[in-house]
């Protein structure tokens, strides 16, 4: 197995105890996040339905964190974690759940639609493998005028089966954008086990790279020091002009497909194991030594962060129901 | 005054755009050196290079979907899906991601992109080059839809779909790239949503569309030897639609036949049906006709197609059946 370092292309450079804090403290945030709404889905307050990246925290906050704030992302039907390691505050996030017109996206949204074009998020996508088109446009747009921007696109494992991922790896790859397609590879399209969906081992998945003559970089989406590192290299790389890259990270879905998800398809020793082996906030803990004091002093303030964002949604105005076709056309 | 083929007209409208505007490029399948499959991009590569004049990959979904990624960072992209009979594998992007963006943002985002594609009978493609699809995007909420039948509105609607802010599906008819018409000297915009009356008469109104325009206007000239006075109407955009036009000219005609190229059922006539007998069914002296392809996909033989297809016999047909209504 590569050390980071390696896996990363980094140059060998390491990452701060105080950056290392700093992600501990937004995965827990995202934990803490996705804990509330499931709570609060249940109570029945939220509308539609949901999807939390319980597990995949990692991935969201490792990849954001080394993007810059003009930098742009598409993100998935699992977007929470995205939409707040991209920089929008919960309170928006959550009063979007609430469909509430201080939403991010103004209630217009939902869920799977989280969009908060400030900070580069140019949404959420409900459509597998849809979001991934409209990022290899951003990324000629910023190529013809000559900025150094990148766009980058998230989507899962079953996602690398549509025609999109396809055509869009294609594109990229032939015009030499500056795009990153990130792979949250967790194993699962929905119900769907890997052995069941993709004809190469899951761990192999990376190598879809190859057809396309694209550079891969690897890390363990578990790791979020691993997953910072290579963004990084990928984002060096593709602002160099050497084109895109897929940034392949192995991650787990430690929850179901989506919020009330009795999960038949898994098997229950199995699930209950990769909770205790493949947390990635609790491997990051320990290996910051995070004791028990420390971990409720910091676990107390996201709480009261979330509890106050559900607050600020709740207190939050209804759209006027005319308002429906205010933004149909500009 | 001087005159343009309608592929002159497009072609023209294309160039002054990436003369004018650094933010306007154009991709899709052959448009380079080939000129487009039509060859209405002809010229353009060697005016302005291979960075804003693209060749791509046979790929739909990925031509309109990182077109709508270049539009909403700014630039005014124009793609071309060379027969619009495969704007069907691009329909997702269009319809789930172009057409939604806005709503689904809270208006945070605006995605100024056109879609130029052609279609339409006449020269036996068989069943997957010639159809006419326009109705299925005037069902979706956030698209903008042009049909351009002559030279001066293609150049004219063409320049006001790329300035428009929302995705536009632009439809050209692959039979009228040859025929020539007068334009003016310098490119007057069109506003879209604005019908033109091409023929005025007092009888019976013909709202039609694309290669329907002519073939009504043919009929109109035969009717008139009847002593029968057609109004002829194109909407020329579909959506939005200039309703008070084409209601205005039925109420004054109190009779309404629609034409377009596409079959009848579900066709962009039944929406035009529906509009006026709702706004002017008091004025109404005979039922609704509508003229339009049989409900078959289109069969290659010329003799089959031909008679699939509607003709301008066909739209007089029509006109007579709604004045011996009496």
């Amino acid at each position: 197995m590569a050390t980071v370092e390696e896996r990363a292309e980094s140059g060998g450079r390491g990452v701060s105890e105080a950056m290392l804090r700093g992600f501990f403290r937004e995965m827990l945030l995202i934990r803490r996040f996705e804990e509330k709404v499931e709570d609060r889905f249940r109570a029945g307050e939220l509308p539609g339905f949901l999807h939390v990246a319980i597990g995949q925290e990692a991935t969201a906050t490792g990849v954001c964190a080394a993007l810059a704030r003009e930098d742009v992302i598409a993100s998935t039907h699992r977007a929470h974690g995205h939409a707040i390691a991209k920089g929008t505050p919960v309170e928006r996030i959550m009063a979007e759940l609430y469909g509430k017109v201080e939403g991010c996206s103004k209630g217009y949204g939902g869920s799977m639609h989280l969009y908060d074009v400030e900070v580069g998020n140019l949404g959420a996508n409900a459509v597998v493998g849809g979001g991934l088109p409209g990022i290899v446009g951003a990324a000629l747009a910023f190529k013809m005028r000559g900025e150094k921007r990148v766009a980058v696109a998230f989507f899962g494992d079953g996602a690398t089966n549509t025609g999109t991922f396809h055509e869009s790896m294609n594109l990229a790859q032939l015009w030499t954008v500056p795009a990153i397609f990130v792979l949250e590879n967790n194993g699962w399209a929905e119900s769907t086990p890997a052995s069941q969906q993709l004809p190469l081992p899951v761990e192999e998945l990376g190598k879809r790279a190859a057809a396309y003559g694209m550079k891969l970089i690897e890390a363990d989406g578990q790791d979020v020091e691993a997953v910072y590192l290579a963004t990084l290299a990928a984002r060096e790389h593709a602002l160099a002009g050497k084109g895109p890259v897929l940034l392949h990270l192995r991650t787990h879905r430690l929850t179901g497909h989506f919020v009330g998800d009795p999960q038949v398809y898994r098997d229950k020793d199995e699930l209950k194991e990769e909770r205790e082996t493949k947390d990635p906030i609790r491997l990051l803990g320990a290996r910051l030594e995070i004791g028990e004091d420390e971990f409720s002093t910091i676990d107390g303030e996201l709480t009261a962060e979330v509890e106050a964002a559900v607050e600020f949604a709740k207190a939050g105005t209804d759209p006027k129901p005319e308002d429906a076709l205010k933004y149909v056309y500009a | 005054m001087p005159e343009l083929t309608y592929r002159e007209a497009v072609r023209d409208a294309l160039g002054k755009a990436l003369r004018e505007d650094d933010s306007v490029f154009i991709m899709g399948e052959d448009i380079a050196e080939m000129g487009g499959s039509m060859a209405v991009t002809q010229g353009l590569l060697d005016e302005f290079g291979p960075t804003r004049v693209r060749n791509t990959p046979i790929s739909e979904m990925a031509i309109v979907g990182s077109g709508i990624g270049a539009a909403i960072q700014g630039m005014r992209p124009i793609v071309e899906i060379m027969y619009e009979d495969f704007l069907t594998i691009s329909m997702e992007q269009l319809v789930n991601q172009a057409a939604k963006h806005r709503t689904m943002s809270g208006g945070q985002i605006s995605v100024p992109l056109t879609i130029r594609t052609q279609g339409g009978a006449g020269w036996s493609p068989g069943a997957q080059h010639a159809q006419q699809l326009e109705a299925w995007f005037v069902h979706v909420p956030g698209l903008k839809v042009v049909f351009a039948s002559t030279p001066e509105d293609a150049r004219g609607l063409l320049w006001s779909a790329i300035y428009d802010d929302n995705p536009t599906v632009f439809f050209e008819h692959r039979t009228l790239y040859s025929i020539k018409g007068e334009v003016s000297d310098e490119l007057q915009p069109i506003p879209l949503g604005k019908a033109r009356i091409h023929r005025e008469g007092s009888d019976v109104t013909v709202v039609a569309t694309g290669r329907l325009v002519h073939e009504s206007l043919q009929a109109a000239e035969e009717a008139e030897k009847d002593g029968i006075s057609v109004e002829v109407v194109d909407p020329r955009t579909l959506l939005p639609l200039d309703e008070q036009t084409i209601v205005e000219s039925v109420k004054k005609t109190a009779r309404c036949v629609t034409a377009h190229e596409a079959v009848t059922r579900g066709g962009f006539g039944a929406e035009l049906a529906a509009v006026i007998q709702h706004a002017a069914f008091d004025w109404l002296d005979a039922p609704i006709e509508r003229v339009g392809a049989a409900f078959a996909p289109l069969a290659f033989a010329p003799g089959m197609e031909q008679w699939a297809v509607p003709h301008a016999d066909d739209v007089l047909e029509a006109i007579r059946r709604t004045v011996a209504r009496g």
